[in-house]
């Protein structure tokens, strides 16, 4: 198995299905003559030609529409945002076009599109262009909301959300496009709506998924060492939810710290709070505990933009608060 | 269509049954006037009678578990039939303090068991600070969690706490290697929780003693003649000294009304019906089986009857009708070797009559010393009922009456 970059991981899922499938196309800012913002897209536009590898003006509104238009004629586009804070801009196309078109005409028109983009904090962004989103799409029945947190995942579930007749919210990380890892050279794709647990533990499920995800392996093994057994839990898909998974979980360990790095309020991480309290309440032995972004607009400065989002310390208070440590 | 089986009233007093026994178990079927399980009321034990067919799909009220009249017990229907609904329904169900229903999935067994609801009668434990999964093992293992301490946030009891508790070692549990004296029973407390019969014994008979004003007229009774007669006819019956008492007591209540009588708010009510009721005891408390109609009745009936009546009480199979209401009672304690006592009354009742034992005692009569078989019977009476004159000359017409049976026929 080779070890490539999630950027080439991502690469990769859309080559395969543009190669497999002449009605995938790919549409965005700097996505063509540019090989990408983050490079995502290198040597598509070479290998694919400009019919099927567009660039755009910075009219998110706009492409996203034409994109819409594009998958209810028949093809299935790729949209690449620069960044999902711009898909703030499109948020009219996404929340009213995509995702109820399909309900809205009886069955009549089908959305094969994925929006795909960096989602979350970089660094020395400021405010409007560090926010996690995903809360944002997950509100809305008739989306797909996606957000791996490994190059193999990455991969398999944006081959998945391509082949899917549903728009489909598939949310990356800028940081985490030079992330390596083993990705087979088969093809292989990943169902939307399974979780899979990255680590098995007995102690405590600590749920995460994303960029995120990391912290959350780094404190698992710090925690190993003071013998504090920890289940993790990577949720993958948003929407829909695997509820299986996350129950299973936190059954066997009766214990639950939620890391998602968008706010806290009405959150990923509040619902999945809520579902284990609602569903698996006997289990419990301390109420689940959420590492979210702190409740405020991102800092620009750098100590204050580390400190308002999750990190291995903070996952580990949270462990040891919920364990009565 | 599956169903809830809600609990009935089975008797007339009846807030709430124990259920005893389950006849049928989960996916057994029945048909009308199956019993289905055994409940144990205020008083005594009754049978659930079925009045309708199907198959008990869930029970929601394991053996030994309460439930108050009209809370559902259990669900029944076609076997296989989805009873989620119903499940979701019962537990939307406020369920009473005493009462659990259990709330698992059908294939979870772990609440399934009976001793589940022990812990939770145990008192007020919504206070306790505990974890869902805490108190759900403590349920399984049977552990009053009152007794646990929590090291949790503020006390909270959690997993390890549940896991780590032992009772206290009792004395009995200390192995060492001296010779312990053999004593039999143990040195512990022993703690039983009221039984509902315990409760409302207690409770029926507070508030007689508090509410009625009692007070006592005993008077000692030749018993050489009844004996003697009792001793002719057992050639032929075998009749126990309970019916003859009984048959005088009903003859000579009749005439004296207001012994035979009740408070009725701000009336009297002398009753025309003599329902002598006997206090009979039982291992779990005492119960008071009816012979009605005492004085249409002779001697033999009252015998057969109380028969039937002891052996039904002694084996919790009274129905109500058998044991409520009787205008008069009487506690027979002589075959313990009572000399004399006072009984407490029992309601509606205003006076109950305590009988001891038939003991050789000395008498003078006509400037000589005589052994007699003497007995001393003891009339408690309600004041607000029944004035002292009329209780002694009630006690000294049932006196003259036990001396001389014949005046019974009279």
């Amino acid at each position: 198995m080779s070890i490539i970059t999630m950027r080439e991981a991502l690469r990769q899922a859309m080559d395969e299905e543009m190669a497999r499938d002449k009605n995938v196309i790919l549409m965005g800012e700097e996505v063509a003559q540019y090989n990408g913002a983050y490079k995502v897209s290198q040597g598509l536009y070479d290998k694919y030609g400009e019919k099927r590898v567009i660039d755009t003006p910075i009219t998110e509104n706009g492409f996203a529409g034409v994109g819409i238009g594009a998958a209810m004629a028949g093809l299935r586009p790729i949209v690449e945002f620069m960044t999902f804070n711009f898909a703030l801009q499109a948020f009219d196309q996404i929340v009213n076009n995509a995702a109820k078109m399909r309900y809205m005409s009886g069955g009549q028109f089908k959305v094969p599109i994925v929006f795909r983009g960096p989602n979350g904090p970089a660094e020395f962004l400021s405010s409007q262009h560090s926010q996690a989103t995903q809360t944002f799409f997950a509100h809305v029945p008739g989306l797909k909301v996606v957000a791996p947190g490994t190059p193999y995942d990455a991969k398999g579930l944006l081959k998945a959300a391509i082949r899917d007749d549903n728009p489909v919210i598939f949310l990356e990380s800028e940081l985490m496009y030079s992330w390596e890892g083993e990705v087979p050279e088969e093809e292989y794709i990943i169902d939307i709506g399974k979780a899979d647990v990255k680590k098995e533990g007995s102690d405590i499920t600590i749920i995460s998924y994303s960029k995120p995800l990391r912290y959350v392996m780094e404190s698992a093994e710090i925690l190993e060492k003071e013998g504090i057994n920890v289940e993790v839990v990577d949720l993958r898909s948003i929407r829909p939810l695997d509820e299986e998974t996350i129950l299973n979980s936190v059954k066997k360990t009766n214990r639950c710290v939620i890391v998602d790095e968008s706010w806290p309020f009405v959150s990923v991480a509040s619902h999945v709070g809520w579902l284990i309290s609602y569903k698996a309440f006997d289990y419990l032995d301390a109420p689940v505990e959420l590492v979210t972004s702190e409740d405020v607009p991102m800092p620009y400065n750098h100590k204050l933009e580390l400190a308002a989002q999750p990190s291995v310390d903070k996952i580990i208070k949270a462990v040891k608060k919920v364990m009565y440590i | 269509m599956a169903e809830k089986l809600y609990m009935i009233a089975l008797s007339p007093t009846m807030e709430k049954g124990t259920i005893i026994k389950w006849n049928k178990k989960e996916n057994d079927s029945f048909t009308e006037g199956d019993v289905l399980c055994e409940v144990e009321t205020d008083k005594t034990t009754m049978d659930y009678e079925a009045t309708d067919e199907g198959t008990i799909l869930k029970i929601l009220v394991p053996e030994g578990g309460k439930a108050a009249v009209g809370e559902p017990i259990a669900i029944f229907g076609e076997p296989g039939e989805d009873i989620s609904d119903l499940l979701e329904d019962t537990i939307k169900e406020e369920p009473t303090n005493e009462s659990v229903v259990v709330k698992e999935e059908i294939n979870d067994n772990s609440l399934k068991d009976a001793t589940a609801s022990k812990t939770l009668e145990n008192g007020n434990l919504d206070r306790i600070k505990i974890s869902p999964l805490a108190r759900k093992i403590a349920l399984m293992k049977n552990i009053d969690i009152s007794k646990i301490k929590g090291t949790g946030p503020g006390g909270r009891i959690i997993k390890r706490d549940v896991e780590n508790y032992e009772p206290v070692q009792s004395v009995k549990d200390i192995k060492k290697d001296y010779t312990p004296i053999q004593v039999e029973t143990s040195d512990e407390d022993v703690v039983i929780p009221l039984s509902d019969k315990r409760r409302i014994i207690g409770e029926r008979l507070s508030q007689s003693k508090y509410t009625a004003p009692h007070f006592y007229l005993t008077v000692s009774v030749d018993m050489s003649n009844l004996l003697e007669n009792r001793k002719m006819l057992k050639k032929k019956y075998n009749l126990s000294l309970n019916a003859f008492i009984i048959k005088i007591v009903a003859n000579t209540l009749k005439k004296h009304r207001r012994i035979n009588a009740t408070l009725n708010n701000d009336s009297i009510i002398e009753f025309g019906r003599v329902d002598i009721a006997l206090a009979v005891a039982q291992e779990d408390g005492l119960i008071t089986p009816i012979v009605r109609n005492a004085d249409k009745k002779g001697i033999l009936q009252i015998d057969d009857e109380l028969k039937i009546l002891i052996d039904k009480a002694k084996n919790n199979k009274l129905d109500p009708e058998e044991y409520t209401n009787a205008t008069f009672t009487i506690s027979n304690l002589g075959s313990f070797g009572i000399d004399e006592f006072t009984a407490i009354i029992n309601p509606p009742g205003s006076a109950i009559l305590a009988v001891g034992m038939i003991k050789e005692t000395p008498v003078v009569e006509n400037g000589e010393i005589v052994i007699k078989p003497i007995i001393k019977m003891t009339l408690s009476s309600d004041h607000r009922v029944i004035d002292g004159a009329l209780a002694a000359a009630f006690m000294k017409d049932l006196k003259d009456t036990f001396e001389n049976p014949i005046l019974a026929i009279l």
